[in-house]
């Protein structure tokens, strides 16, 4: 029990994408292997399809909730634009999964600001460990667009030193019955892209 | 049988309340403080838990309980205690009988709220004892601690959260249930219980002297304890800046406050005398620090802590580096040339919002529109801008009243959701009609408090606890106060909603609409079918894109509408004059 590195996970996205959940399997795989976990999540206005970030650490003893810049191990992205906006939160040589799925800011729309043109060329630069998925895609293959958060998660699973089993139940533990099958197969979806 | 759950600070706390025997809960919705009442219905064969008006009329309520002898807690956010200070500063005085803890959490950082108030204040100027978790456990633990001092010392408690310890979730032990054992009954006792003056002076002192006890207490308490390491330097801290302090000093020795106030004096100076340097590390206003001074102590803070904004690991760690005169690592504030120029994404009113319908059709005039607070304070983005100046729930009816009694030429307009309208809009609209100002207040109706995340007020004809029930009507409450001029529109239809907006900007005297329609997240469906602009029919002259919708994107020559963000309302399809818009089945 002298190991006290922590891991630091973030997951962002666009308010409304399925961050929680994702944020709250990661937090049950790590109790299902023995760590101790504390998570953060943002609630209220924020949510209103604005920028959301979660981030999940795990470890034998955790203080902070919350994930110090440049530190995540993983970072995980629902919309592209906010793997970049939030890449300084990954650590060297850290992992990065990107769903290529993009949600353009009303921002946008008024004339206030544009949406990047080259943002596969922007994530090679922001990223040296870089895996992009097509979440939305692959999900509403499976049945669902509203299951690309797990397409996304199991990605970064492959980046997370927890056991196939760890996941397996914390999938179970946190996905309504009804949508289970769906999910497990968008997270081996996910899986199989790294 | 204990145990262990992974656990929101929220969740914790009414674990808390439920293993500590409280009976009744009351509060109002606000982020970060929500959760507690919507966990604590979990516990409903136990407790009676309900959505209060305003956060006043939960604690007054709580506090009727309180005084029957039921263990209670209230729950609000920091400036809900605003609210409700009139019953805090009394309760103080008159006491409790059952265990009173009212749940306040703060929002350091503002993510979710209009001000920045630090609610360790009111527990010094109404002379209760605070406490102040530092995670999940302690926000469970500490709920039982602070109801046994409230019924030891007859006091009203604090416990205060903030966003992090509310929405942070880490593993908590859990225990059973224990009953309190105290008997339910008022027992009537007038000169404890009614301050009029002569027995007021008499509770005045009591109060004072409570005060000295509780600092004691706080000296023995199990919430504040000394984790000595090495001695040459000591923080003394509290909160969420407890395991901030951890990540970033952890050789220091530490002083943690768990219950901070009264200030437990005999610890502060056995741990200032134990270390070579005192520093202070909490969030907000610099409290302890000041006490810490007061006492004739050296010590540090502000002096390298910031007051403004929320603390973080990240934050502190330039705070020691500046402390031991390190070169902060140079940072030109730029950002790398991958994350340059984004376009920003602040919350907006979500794809087939209501409010939207009222926000477009105020946008064709120019009056003064006074708002609220709600998911309608979005209004003031552009390219809907029609929301001038935001003050407090209810504000924004009985500012559009003084704003028109000064003179302002403009037609004023006040807009206020139907949660806040029943939390404190009512009596400014009483203004508006007992005092005549001829302002149009629209009441924008979606049947719920949507931007907390959907709880039940007393016009949706539920119970927090899921019982059906009255449903008050907005209308009647309007004419009931004494303005004729009283409509409904449906947001939806544009033609009707400007025309009523028209009408009633025009009218002399006071009026209302309540424009109803409800909040779409709630349902959880499209409102309509799905939109889509023809590119053969559209004239790329971008009317749809000043509805603000965030499922019209503004990407290529013509706007277009994403297929999975469409509510279906069809208010674009409403402001379009080429009939460029239709509903998918209408495709060719």
């Amino acid at each position: 029990m002298t190991d006290n590195r922590v891991t630091n996970i973030v997951l962002v996205g666009v308010g409304g994408q399925g961050i929680l959940l994702a944020s709250d399997i990661i937090a049950h795989a790590a109790i299902e292997a023995g760590f101790t976990v504390k998570t953060n999540e943002v609630h209220g206005m924020a949510q209103r399809g604005g920028s959301v970030v979660a981030q999940i650490r795990f470890g034998r003893e955790v203080f902070s909730p919350l994930v110090e810049e440049g530190a995540a191990q993983v970072l995980g992205a629902l919309e592209q634009i906010e793997a970049l906006r939030f890449a300084h939160y990954l650590a060297p040589g850290g992992l990065a999964v990107v769903s290529r799925q993009a949600i353009v800011p009303v921002t946008v729309s008024m004339g206030a600001g544009t949406y990047p043109q080259d943002v596969p060329e922007r994530l090679g630069q922001a990223f040296s460990r870089l895996i992009c998925v097509d979440a939305a895609q692959t999900a509403a293959e499976l049945g669902d667009v509203r299951a690309a958060n797990l397409v996304v998660l199991g990605a970064m699973a492959t980046g997370m030193d927890l056991p196939a089993e760890a996941w397996d139940a914390a999938v179970r533990q946190c996905v309504k019955k009804q949508y289970l099958d769906l999910n497990l197969k968008a997270f081996e979806a996910g899986k199989a892209t790294a | 049988m204990t145990s262990v759950k992974l656990l929101s600070g929220n969740a914790a706390i009414a674990r808390g309340a439920y293993e500590a025997g409280v009976t009744f809960a009351a509060g109002y919705p606000g982020t970060p403080s929500t959760e507690i009442l919507e966990n604590i219905v979990q516990y409903k064969d136990r407790i009676t838990s309900e959505w209060a008006p305003n956060e006043k009329v939960a604690f007054e309520a709580a506090a009727g309980a309180a005084l029957a002898g039921a263990r209670v807690i209230t729950t609000m956010k920091h400036v809900g205690l605003n609210v409700a200070a009139d019953p805090l500063m009394t309760l103080s005085y008159i006491g409790v009988e059952g265990g009173f803890v009212a749940c306040v959490a703060d929002d350091p950082g503002m993510h979710s709220s209009q001000n920045e108030q630090d609610t360790r204040h009111y527990a010094r100027f109404a002379k209760i004892p605070i406490f102040e978790p530092a995670n999940s456990q302690e926000a469970k633990d500490f709920v039982g601690l602070a109801l046994e001092v409230s019924e030891k010392y007859r006091t009203p408690v604090i416990l205060r959260s903030n966003t992090r310890i509310s929405h942070s979730r880490g593993l908590v032990t859990t225990g059973e249930r224990r009953e309190s054992s105290r008997a339910t009954g008022f027992v009537k006792n007038p000169p404890r219980y009614v301050p009029i003056p002569m027995w007021a002076r008499q509770m005045r002192k009591e109060v004072e002297e409570r005060l000295g006890q509780l600092g004691a207490e706080a000296d023995r308490s199990p919430a504040n304890r000394i984790e000595w390491r090495d001695r040459s330097l000591g923080i003394v801290t509290a909160s969420i800046a407890y395991q901030y302090v951890r990540e970033v000093w952890p050789e220091a020795s530490v002083l943690k406050l768990g219950f901070s106030y009264p200030f437990p004096d005999g610890l502060i100076r056995q741990f200032a005398e134990g270390v070579q340097r005192l520093l202070v590390v909490e969030e907000l206003d610099p409290i302890i620090e000041e006490h810490i001074h007061a006492m004739g102590i050296e010590c540090e803070g502000r002096r390298w802590i910031p007051g403004i904004g929320e603390l973080s690991p990240t934050r502190l760690r330039e705070c020691r580096a500046a402390m031991e005169g390190k070169a902060k690592v140079a940072d030109t504030g730029a950002a790398p040339p991958f994350a340059a120029d984004l376009p920003a994404r602040p919350p907006v009113l979500c794809p087939g919002c209501p409010h939207r319908g009222v926000f477009y059709a105020l946008s064709k005039h120019d009056v003064v529109v006074t708002g609220d607070i709600g998911c309608y304070s979005l209004g003031v983005f552009k390219p809907l801008d029609r929301l001038d100046v935001i003050l407090c729930m209810g504000g924004g009816v009985s500012m559009a009243h003084g704003m028109s009694k000064a003179g302002e030429p403009r037609k004023i307009v006040g807009i206020v959701g139907d949660s806040t309208f029943f939390h404190s809009g009512i009596t400014g609209l009483l203004d508006v009609a007992y005092n005549r100002s001829s302002v149009t207040i629209i009441v924008v109706d979606n049947r719920t408090t949507a931007m907390t995340g959907h709880q039940d007020h007393p016009g949706t004809g539920r119970t927090l606890m899921g019982e059906e029930t009255v449903a008050a009507s907005i209308a009647e409450i309007g004419r009931a106060c004494g303005v004729k001029r009283v409509r409904e529109v449906n947001p939806y239809d544009q033609q009707a909603t400007q025309k009523a907006i028209a009408e009633e900007i025009a009218a002399d005297e006071p009026s209302l609409v309540v424009s109803v329609a409800a909040c779409p997240l709630r349902e959880r469906k499209r409102i309509g079918l799905q939109r889509v602009i023809l590119p053969e029919v559209c004239k790329s002259c971008r009317a749809c894109l000043k509805i603000g919708c965030p499922a019209i994107e503004n990407v290529g020559d013509k706007p277009q509408i994403n297929e999975f963000l469409c509510g279906g309302c069809g208010i674009c399809q409403q402001v379009c004059k080429f009939n460029a818009i239709v509903t998918v089945e209408e495709e060719p």
